[in-house]
Order: C-alpha cells, then sequence, then structure tokens
C-alpha cells in the first residue's frame, strides 16, 4: 500500500450527513403561504381520491328535476345545479377528473420538456435552432388557441386531452430546462465524463438532469396548476370534458345560464377551481425558495 | 526503448471562429513508450491542454479542428476512429485527470457511484454488481481514502481528497496512458507533494504510461522520463529528463523558463525572467515564435522558421544549433 495510502487511514470521523430532503423540508416549513397550499392540496386530493365514499357516482348523474336549482342545505352542501344533483359531489368527483388531467399532463409535459431543452442545451449546434425556431413558432400560438386546434385535430378523449395539453407546455419548459443545462454543459465534470468515455445520452440523464432538477421540479409543480385552468377553459368551451361527466370547468360552463337565478351552482365549483390553482402556485413558489437557498436569506 | 505506446506525428490544430483562426498546436510530435512518463512543460496558453484534448478526440466541437498530423495509440489512428469506439478507449485505455478538482466531481453522486459508473461503462470482465462495489473499495483504498466513505457526496471531502477521488475514477480502469493535465495547480502545497508521490508510486505499480501537462519544473523532474517544452503551440525542445535538466544545450526559451525558478542555492537578488509576452496565437511570428523575446535572435531567426536538431535523444528547433558541434539537423 506504500506510505502515501496511510495518510488518511488513521481515523473515519462519523459525519452527521446533513439529508438533503430534511434541510427542503425545513425550508418550506417556515414558509406560511406554501404550507397553506401544500395542506388545502393535499386536502383536496384526499376528498377527490375519496369521493366515493362521500357520494355514489349515479347521484352525481342521475337527474332529478324535482329538487333542481337548490340554494345551500345540510342536505346538499354545495345546493343542487339545474337538473337536480348534488354540486358538492360533482365537485368531488369533477376534482378527480381535473387534478388526474393536470398532473398527467404536467408530468408528461415535464417529461419531455426536460429531454427535449437538456439536448438542445447540451447537444446544441443545428438540433438546438431547429428545436428552438420550432419551439418559437408552437410558443407565439396562444396556448388556449393551440390546445383547441390540436383538440380539434386529434378529437375528443381524455388521453388526447392530455397529450394537447403537455404539447402547450412544453416550449416553456425547454426553454427553462435547456438554459439550466448550457450553464451545467459548461463544468468540468462533464468533461471530465466525456473524458471517461461516458456516451452522450448517459451524461445527459445521469449527470446533466439531476443537476438542473431544481427548476424542473418547480415548473413541473406550477404547470400542474397551469394544466387544471387549461382544462376548464377547454371544458368551459365545450371542448374538453363532455358531459355528464362532471369537470370543473364543465360545471361553471353549465352554470353560466343560471348565474342570477343561482349563483350557487357558478360559486363552488369556481372556487374550488381558483382555490386550487393558487395553492399549487404558491406552494410552486415555496418549493423554488426552499430548493434554492439563496434565493431567499 | 520500448514500443511506442502512443505516437504524435506534425499534429496542428487550430480554432476557428469566424473573426479569427488560432494557430494552437503547430507540428508537434513526440511518441511514448509504454509505462513511461513524458512532461509538458510550458507557459499558460502554450497549446499543452490542446495537446491532450485531441489526443482525447475532445476538442470543442464547433471551434477546434485537427488540420493536420497523426495520433497513433497502441498501433490505432485515433483521428481517424468512429466516435463509438472512440468512446470505448476514453477512460479504458485513456483516461484523463482535470486541473480542478473541486468542480470534475458530479455534485449530486456520491463518490462511490462515479467510480462505479467508470467502471460499469467499461465492463469487459463483466463484473457483478457486487465485483464492481468490491472494486470500488479497492481503489479507494488504493488512493488512501476510506471505502466507508464512499457514499459520501464530493462537497464532504477537501480539495486534496477530490484530487484523490478523480484520480481513483482514472485509475479504475487501469488505463494504458494517463493524461494528467496540471493535477495539482489546485491544490496546496503540501496536499500537492502528496498527490504527486501517489501518482507516482500508483504509475510505477500500474505501470501506466503518462502525459504530465505542468508548469511546474519541479514535478516534472519528480516524475518524467522525458519533458517536451513547447512554446506558442510549438515542441521547441524535447529530450530525457537528464537532457533537460542535466545538459548543457537548451533552446534560448528553455534557459529563460531555468531562470525563472528561484533557485535555493545561489544567491540571487532578482529572478530572470523572460522579457516580453508569449506571441499572439493568431498572428505568430514568421520565423521562430520565440524570436521576438529570444536574446540571441539574429535576422535569420526573424525570417526563417528553424529546422529541428538532434543529438542522440535531444531535439531542439532553434538556428543556434545549425553549426553547433555534435548537433545534426533532422530530415
Amino acid at each position: 500500500m506504500g506510505e502515501t495510502a496511510t495518510v488518511l487511514r488513521e481515523e473515519h470521523i462519523e459525519f452527521k450527513k446533513p439529508n438533503q430532503l430534511k434541510e427542503i423540508w425545513r425550508r418550506l416549513k417556515k414558509d406560511k403561504l406554501a404550507m397553506f397550499g401544500l395542506i388545502v392540496i393535499l386536502l383536496i386530493i384526499v376528498m377527490a381520491v375519496c369521493a366515493n365514499f362521500a357520494a355514489d357516482y349515479e347521484a352525481v348523474i342521475k337527474l332529478n328535476t324535482k329538487i333542481r336549482l337548490q340554494p345551500p342545505s345540510t342536505e346538499h352542501l354545495f345546493g343542487t345545479d339545474s337538473y337536480g344533483r348534488d354540486i358538492f359531489a360533482r365537485c368531488l368527483y369533477g376534482a378527480r377528473m381535473s387534478l388526474a388531467i393536470g398532473f398527467f399532463s404536467a408530468v408528461l409535459a415535464t417529461v419531455c420538456g426536460s429531454l427535449i431543452g437538456a439536448m438542445t442545451g447540451y447537444i446544441g449546434g443545428r438540433l438546438d435552432s431547429i428545436i428552438m425556431r420550432f419551439l418559437d413558432i408552437v410558443s407565439a400560438i396562444p396556448s388556449t388557441l393551440l390546445a383547441l386546434a390540436v383538440v380539434a385535430a386529434m378529437g375528443s378523449g381524455v388521453m388526447k386531452l392530455c397529450l394537447a395539453l403537455s404539447f402547450t407546455a412544453i416550449p416553456g419548459f425547454v426553454r427553462i430546462v435547456r438554459s439550466a443545462v448550457l450553464g451545467i454543459a459548461d463544468q468540468e465534470y462533464i468533461e471530465a465524463c466525456r473524458a471517461g468515455g461516458t456516451s452522450t445520452w448517459r451524461i445527459l440523464t445521469r449527470h446533466i438532469l439531476p443537476n438542473a432538477i431544481g427548476p424542473v421540479i418547480v415548473q413541473g409543480t406550477m404547470e400542474v396548476s397551469t394544466m387544471i385552468r387549461t382544462i376548464a377553459t377547454l371544458s368551459f368551451l365545450g371542448l374538453g370534458i363532455n358531459p355528464p361527466t362532471p369537470e370543473w370547468g364543465a360545471l361553471i360552463s353549465e352554470a353560466k345560464e343560471f348565474l342570477r337565478t343561482c349563483p350557487s351552482m357558478m360559486l363552488f365549483p369556481a372556487g374550488m377551481l381558483c382555490l386550487t390553482a393558487f395553492s399549487i402556485s404558491v406552494f410552486g413558489d415555496g418549493l423554488r425558495d426552499a430548493l434554492d437557498p439563496r434565493l431567499k436569506s | 526503448m520500448n514500443e511506442a505506446l502512443l505516437e504524435v506525428k506534425d499534429l496542428t490544430v487550430k480554432y476557428v471562429t469566424d473573426l479569427e483562426t488560432v494557430h494552437a498546436v503547430n507540428r508537434i510530435s513526440f511518441s511514448l513508450g509504454r509505462g513511461q512518463t513524458i512532461g509538458l512543460v510550458g507557459e499558460t496558453g502554450a497549446g499543452k491542454t490542446t495537446t491532450a484534448l485531441s489526443i482525447m478526440r475532445l476538442l470543442p466541437e464547433r471551434t477546434g479542428k485537427v488540420t493536420g498530423g497523426e495520433i497513433r495509440f497502441a498501433g490505432q489512428d485515433l483521428l481517424a476512429m468512429p466516435e463509438h469506439e472512440m468512446q470505448a478507449i476514453r477512460g479504458e485505455k485513456i483516461a484523463m485527470i482535470f486541473q480542478d478538482p473541486m468542480t470534475s466531481l458530479n455534485p449530486v453522486m456520491t463518490v462511490g457511484d462515479q467510480i462505479a459508473e467508470a467502471l460499469d461503462l467499461h465492463n469487459d470482465q463483466g463484473r457483478s454488481r457486487e465485483q464492481i462495489q468490491e472494486r470500488v473499495d479497492e481503489v479507494l483504498s488504493m488512493v488512501g481514502i476510506p471505502p466507508q466513505r464512499k457514499s459520501e457526496y464530493p462537497h464532504q471531502f477537501s480539495g486534496g481528497m477530490k484530487q484523490r477521488v478523480v484520480i481513483a475514477i482514472a485509475l479504475a480502469c487501469e488505463p494504458e496512458l494517463l493524461i494528467a493535465d496540471e493535477p495539482t495547480t489546485a491544490l496546496d502545497v503540501t496536499i500537492q507533494a502528496q498527490v504527486i508521490s501517489m501518482i507516482r508510486e500508483l504509475r510505477d505499480r500500474l505501470q501506466t504510461a503518462m502525459i504530465m501537462i505542468t508548469h511546474d519544473l519541479g514535478i516534472v523532474a519528480q516524475t518524467c522520463d522525458n519533458v517536451a517544452v513547447m512554446y506558442a503551440g510549438a515542441l521547441i525542445e524535447i529530450g530525457s529528463a537528464e537532457d533537460i535538466f542535466l545538459g548543457g544545450d537548451h533552446h534560448p526559451y528553455t534557459v529563460g523558463l531555468f531562470g525563472s525558478i528561484p533557485n535555493l542555492r545561489s544567491k540571487a537578488k532578482r529572478l530572470t525572467p523572460i522579457p516580453g509576452l508569449m506571441p499572439d496565437p493568431t498572428h505568430l511570428p514568421e520565423g521562430c515564435s520565440f524570436s521576438p523575446r529570444c536574446p540571441h535572435a539574429t535576422e535569420q531567426c526573424r525570417t526563417a522558421p528553424p529546422a529541428v536538431y538532434t543529438r542522440g535523444s535531444h531535439r531542439i528547433c532553434c538556428h543556434l544549433f545549425a553549426d553547433r558541434e555534435g548537433w545534426k539537423e533532422d530530415a
């Protein structure tokens, strides 16, 4: 082993490992607004998951015109709609739909966006120019219009809707990840990886993306809120989820004719939508600050 | 002289942008036998790192271009090799240690994982996961780091320890050639000595050939069999360590280089630095590139590029040796 090997042999001090996740959680806990957001999101998720315990799906679909347009009461917490269906139950089941689509399309956009972003940022050159110019064109079209166009081209359906939604979110994602990757690609450890014979794909997925994960997580979280709002917009316009399946945007759309006679029909789904979008946004903000301690003292 | 492991012949590298062309490396030739060490010495910007990157084929893609010459490694022409074959050579046959250990480790991977990755990439022996972990422990203790620390992250290590990890990664696959690009420049002097003696010891044990890039002549004297002095992208003098450190005949630049080192034995009040700066690599002088700073420069030096003169293993590229006794012009 020789003398050099013994130099550092003498003692092995047990270091108290500062756990990264714990540290982030500690910082996040200090942010009151973000914690509020997190609690609301968790509550809504729990409610959406447990929707079938609160009400039968039957109650959500079945028409009962005898009790139509009732104001909130103990029997119907949020009142009833124009067909006599319980709005509370419809909101809960609507949450399922909205959240599922929101999360799924946000994840889809995150994965595609970060891979494309990492590729354009790291490989660069002509690939970068082509992809970025294409995305410039895509992002020049208003996202709702773009989603409308994609839905119109592909037809409706939950899966296709998710694809359309994530498609609109990809350009923003690519830009964020690309700028993060450009900074990382210059680092010496990336050059060291290349000198070690690591393939481009492996450098991208194992070395560059993990180092760019901070902005990805934050943008991904924010994107869930955007997605939920966009899906509501589409449904409101009649291009999202078809009735009678409950979805927040669709509920709001149905309620617009009865805004004067029965405002509760509009108020509750719209309130749920706003609360969810707001909570996710503030949580995303808090998460960004927690992930990067340099942003806030 | 045993069979040459690496042979660089007339290598010329340019960095081309739309504004200017930088003549980074100009027709340099040297060869390196198995288990031997060559020192590449020169000022900052002399083209040492560019030479190393050309051997690794890691020049910046869009600007760096090898415009001439060849690099043969174990008989194969590296410059003509397809990229995927080159990837198999990098890290396995030729490994490189970078200058700054602070930034040459991935901050979000444990050091053990980073060593394991190198082994996993070049897993010719078909090691299993456990065998790879065993080998990780082995190389860590080889560089004097307790294997228990493999699950820690780079920020938990000091600079010297990080450089040991970098060396461990480079040597994990037992490469035939190790390129050390100023491996100790970013380290404290005390740590420098440790790291250098460790590199030397491991090189001797593993029989690795090495290119030691440095501007520290002390390190060269300690580690190298041969020394190549670079100036403005050209090899101006090359020879065995004895030729360079003990011989009397030198290129004026080498003389200047040695004059710039403080000597503990002689009582000099001031160092004698080489006056002037290195020429602008976008507009190299017509004749000898050192002529603007050379105390012996003649009219001939300013107009005609000098030939190479040899005596035994010693080669010097300077007009002064045209009719010096014992020196022959190289054909």
